[in-house]
């Protein structure tokens, strides 16, 4: 084995502090087996050729190049070994530029001997890498749609067209969210039922479409463009069939059906029986009957419809079907629930009869104009804005962005209907942001909509009118409003739908901080989640109004379609493995692996489904005998770049071993080196996925090694791509600080802290402190780290 | 009769000044106005508690010629509304200070007769010395 190591002095910014003669002296003198060369700009053209001529001149089959950060010219080095016929897995890269010469400035000598160290760690892992290969895994038609509202459907659409094989899940017994609620829409006025009853019809009739209403997710396992969801369909009571058998709507079921519930789609405004249809407009178009207030059900009372029925479809004996649907990518449509208004009593909503919420107001007035609508208004009617929106106190800083256009279309359609009613809004801003709405604002203004800007202070009701006592400053006027009302309609903001918390959860999928799903990029990856695969539609990420939300849903259709044009797509190789012959099958890794990719297999030994892996590390200390290993990362490379790292330590001086996850604390300490940020020369960084990757057994082997102090850095459990790592991690230092105690070593000598790419400061500050404080500490004596570390490796 | 008021470039020191009393930050104030509609002593004030919290962000110190900070009870009706969290009755307390601590008192201890300091609790006399004397 032949290792050639490439010095780059980028430009001087390398080698102007540290001295890279010498490290190649060093080099050299360590061992014969390998070809050291300097070279000016390595990531050049030139610095490449290098490479490439010297890896055949010299038969070379492990490199290092010790230059920058990984994460500027690692995929450049990569490239240039495979160009000079080698695994792109045998390159290793000691970063002397952001971890040494940049913040040692002030230093050379120092920093020249910590150099050493660094690319010696570097060779003492390259030696052990070994060629890995990256499979290309098939893509297929498969698309899982969550969430049956506008978004939804717009996305199963656009996926069907487009040849796609789309399965929609809705929880509801009929398709259209929020929108089949809806009377008319801002600023157009045209009818919510009208525009999305075709759009429904097209769903049903899509022969790339399988629809499942009434349906819930119950689990989804997978990530990276390969999932499985477990669904489970609850029962209609209905027979279903396409033969002349079937329900024939003629509606004598529900005509003799004894019970009266509120119904969802009239808000409760109206009332509807057990043996129901949602909505005039619903899809499909079908009975259902609901369990929870049926008397079969309750309590076997009653058995009418069924007997009554001419086609003698009411299955009472239906049971829920169990499903198992595998797909290529998922799209989260789940859509918002409106803020519960009784989270802040002071509205008094639930406790004042004429307080409603806007939802409640949709269905009302799509009623007025009938001779005797269920619900009457009075002569004075109040909206008011800003309800569980933009209130630090319920936790909801942001602008729900829909409540002021749908307010200001609630009063312009009651305005039109009823002229003769007076309709003030109070609030704190209007926005009127999308196309045609400030135009439709103004148009209401100029109906005689009265807009008060003030937020009502306090509600209180007339007890014998039912009235509703407004007290609000007019701001502009500085005027105090006491005004009762007959209506109050609160503006109820929009947040995520608590039936996307399942999703959530199977599919690790992160929040922003209002509460929403978090998108990839906020401004170029607008509907890509952080799980390759996994794409959001329509108010699941955020506040949004219709033509927002068809927008984000068609985009999200491409993003789908983008992604599964690629076919195949290559898997990353850093992946966990099983040592089936020291694997005895114990099953103890089996539940620490959250993304499920451990089994069994038919010799009852532990297997990692390459799909399924995430490379993270964490069921590493989970098996007693160390049978999972990590390529690329695995425990002898590990122990190797320890004993590299300290193996120059000199009798008075100090090591920090700092453990840093790939993503945000090694990018973070690159971030300090490129600002040139001072700290400890005690560090050494070491990469590895995730820090949970580094069980009890190399811990205590860096300081049975002569380390002062380990450090493990990674991102905190939200937002992180390993959600699950920092627990394991956690139970890692348990251990080791049990022994700790035991040999009274000083807890203070290990740390865990997590990051976020922002912590430069709080990273230069722990590191500095672990070293103040171990300067104060005496070393280990010999004897306690040889019985911290017994074995001998 | 509106009256016209310039911006001066000391406004930003008064307004630095009550937010380091008070430690609430003026300017995160929305002007939506819970504040005052909430407040049982509105009818006494010459200006409302927003319209201080306005004239405050805007660093406008004529708003110490105002009664209203007087007249604020410490009531915490509008700290406990306010949608941005804003503590408004620290504001009007940072006000007061300021006035104090010029060591101008609002009220004369010489003026209250003994028959109506014989009646007053004698926490309301403390109370009030701390609220309103220098
Ligand atoms: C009172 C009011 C009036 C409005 N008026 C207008 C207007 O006039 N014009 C306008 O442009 N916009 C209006 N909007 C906004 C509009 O309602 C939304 O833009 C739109 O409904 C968003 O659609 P969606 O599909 O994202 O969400 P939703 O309509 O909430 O649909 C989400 C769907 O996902 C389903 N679901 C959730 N969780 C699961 C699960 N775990 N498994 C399976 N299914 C699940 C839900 O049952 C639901 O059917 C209004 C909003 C409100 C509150
Ligand atoms: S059995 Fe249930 S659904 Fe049928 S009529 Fe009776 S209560 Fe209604
Ligand atoms: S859209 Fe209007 S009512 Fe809704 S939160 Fe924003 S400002 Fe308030
Ligand atoms: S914990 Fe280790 S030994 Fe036990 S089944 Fe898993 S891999 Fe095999
Ligand atoms: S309640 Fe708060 S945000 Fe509203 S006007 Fe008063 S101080 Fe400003």
């Amino acid at each position: 084995m032949k290792t050639g190591i490439f010095l780059c002095e980028c430009g001087g910014n390398i080698s102007n502090t540290i001295d890279l003669e010498n490290v190649k002296e060093h080099l050299n003198d360590e061992d014969e087996k390998v070809i050291v060369k300097i070279h000016g700009n390595m990531c050049s053209g030139a610095g490449q050729k290098l490479l490439i001529d010297e890896a055949k001149k010299h038969g070379l089959d492990k490199i290092v190049v010790s230059a920058c950060s990984p994460h500027f010219h690692e995929k450049t080095f990569r490239g240039a070994m495979k160009k000079a016929g080698l695994n792109p897995y045998n390159l290793e890269i000691a970063n002397l530029r952001e971890h040494c010469s940049w913040i040692h400035k002030d230093i050379p000598k120092v920093a020249t001997e910590k150099a050493k160290e660094i690319v010696d760690a570097a060779k003492a892992k390259a030696e052990l890498d070994y060629a890995l290969e990256e499979k290309m895994m098939k893509l297929g038609n498969e698309v899982l749609v969550i969430g049956g509202g506008i978004a939804g459907i717009q996305t199963s659409l656009d996926l069907a067209d487009s040849g796609k094989n789309v399965t929609l899940i809705e929880k509801q017994p009929t398709l259209g969210g929020k929108m089949a609620i809806l009377t008319k829409t801002f600023p157009t006025e045209d009818c919510a039922a009208c525009i999305i009853s075709p759009k429904m019809a097209a769903v049903i009739d899509h022969p790339n479409i399988t629809l499942h209403t009434n349906t819930e997710i119950q689990d989804i396992a997978g990530h990276r463009l390969h999932f499985e969801a477990k669904v489970i369909k609850h029962p209609r009571y209905i027979k279903d069939s396409i033969n002349m058998d079937q329900c024939l709507i003629c509606n004598k079921c529900r005509e003799v059906c004894p019970v009266s519930q509120p119904n969802y789609w009239e808000q409760g405004i109206m009332n509807r029986e057990a043996i129901y249809i949602p909505a005039p407009h619903a899809i499909p178009y079908k009975y259902l009957i609901d369990a929870e207030t049926c008397l079969h059900f309750v309590d076997g009372s009653c058995n009418k419809c069924a007997e009554v029925c001419p086609q003698n479809v009411i299955d009472f004996g239906q049971k829920a079907e169990e499903l198992n649907i595998a797909v290529d990518a998922v799209v989260v449509a789940t859509g918002f629930d409106i803020f519960d208004a009784k989270r802040k009593p002071v509205f008094g909503y639930g406790k004042y009869e004429n307080v409603v919420t806007s939802l409640e107001m949709e269905r009302i007035v799509d009623h007025i104009v009938e001779k005797d609508p269920p619900r009457k208004v009075g002569k004075r009617v109040a909206f008011v804005q800003c309800v569980g929106s933009r209130d630090k106190q319920i936790g909801n800083e942001y602008c729900s962005r829909v409540c002021c256009m749908y307010s200001i279309k609630l009063a312009s359609l009651l305005k039109q209907a009823k002229p003769e009613i007076d309709i003030y809004i109070f609030y704190t801003d209007i926005r009127a942001f999308g196309k045609g709405y400030e135009e439709y604002y103004k148009r209401s203004q100029e109906m005689g909509i009265k807009f008060i800007r003030g937020k009502p202070s306090h509600f209180t009701e007339v007890k014998e009118t039912k009235q509703v006592i407004l007290t609000v400053e007019d701001t502009l006027s500085r005027d105090i409003i006491e005004t009762e009302f007959d209506l109050v309609v609160l503006a109820n903001g929009l947040e995520l739908s608590k039936s996307s918390d399942i999703v959530a959860d199977s599919l690790k999928l992160a929040k922003s901080d209002d509460g929403f799903f978090k998108e990839a990029h906020p401004k170029y990856k607008p509907v890509d989640t952080l799980v390759e695969g996994v794409f959001l539609s329509g108010t699941a990420q955020g506040p949004k109004d219709i033509p927002d939300t068809v927008a984000q849903a068609s985009a999200a259709a491409a993003r789908v379609m983008a992604t599964l044009a690629q076919k195949e797509f290559a898997l990353d190789p850093v992946l966990a493995f099983v040592n089936s012959d020291i694997c005895d099958g114990c099953e103890k890794c089996l539940d620490n692996c959250p993304p499920k990719a451990i089994s069994m297999n038919n010799e009852g030994k532990a297997e990692i489904n390459e799909a399924l892996c995430l490379g993270c590390g964490s069921c590493i200390t989970s098996c007693p005998l160390e049978a999972i290993d990590l390529n690329y990362y695995t425990n002898k490379q590990i122990y190797a770049e320890i004993e590299a790292s300290l193996h120059l330590k000199k009798e008075n001086e100090k090591r920090i071993l700092v453990f840093a996850d790939n993503n945000t604390t090694y990018r973070l300490i690159d971030a300090c080196g490129v600002r040139k940020m001072k700290y400890t020369n005690y560090a050494r960084v070491l990469r590895v996925p995730s820090v949970s990757r580094i069980s009890p057994n190399l811990i205590e082997f860096a300081f049975a090694k002569g380390a002062d102090a380990v450090f493990l850095g990674d991102s905190p459990a939200k937002g992180s791509h390993f959600e699950w790592a920092n627990k394991t991690t956690q139970n890692n230092i348990k251990t080791v600080l049990n022994k700790f105690k035991k040999l009274k070593i000083d807890s203070d000598r290990l740390i865990f802290s997590q990051f976020t790419a922002a912590d430069l400061m709080k990273f230069i500050n722990e590191i500095n402190q672990v070293a103040e404080k171990i300067d104060k500490l005496k070393s280990i004596p010999e004897d306690i780290k040889k019985q911290l570390f017994p074995k001998e490796k | 009769m509106a009256i016209k008021v310039k911006f001066k470039d000391k406004n930003d020191d008064f307004y630095k000044k009550i937010v380091e009393l008070s430690g609430e930050q003026v300017a995160l104030c929305d002007q939506c106005g819970t504040c005052s509609g909430g407040c049982p002593f509105i009818e006494e004030m010459d200006i409302n508690p927003s319209e201080i919290m306005r004239k405050v962000m805007l660093g406008q110190k004529e708003v110490m010629d105002s009664r209203t900070m007087w007249i604020c009870a410490s009531c915490f009706t509008c700290t406990v509304r306010c949608p941005r969290e804003l503590d408004v009755s620290k504001v009007s307390e940072a006000l007061r200070q300021v006035k104090l601590r010029t060591a101008i008192d609002e009220i004369s201890i010489a003026d209250i007769s003994k028959e109506e300091a014989k009646k007053l609790p004698t926490i309301a006399v403390v109370g009030n010395f701390r609220k309103f004397t220098g």
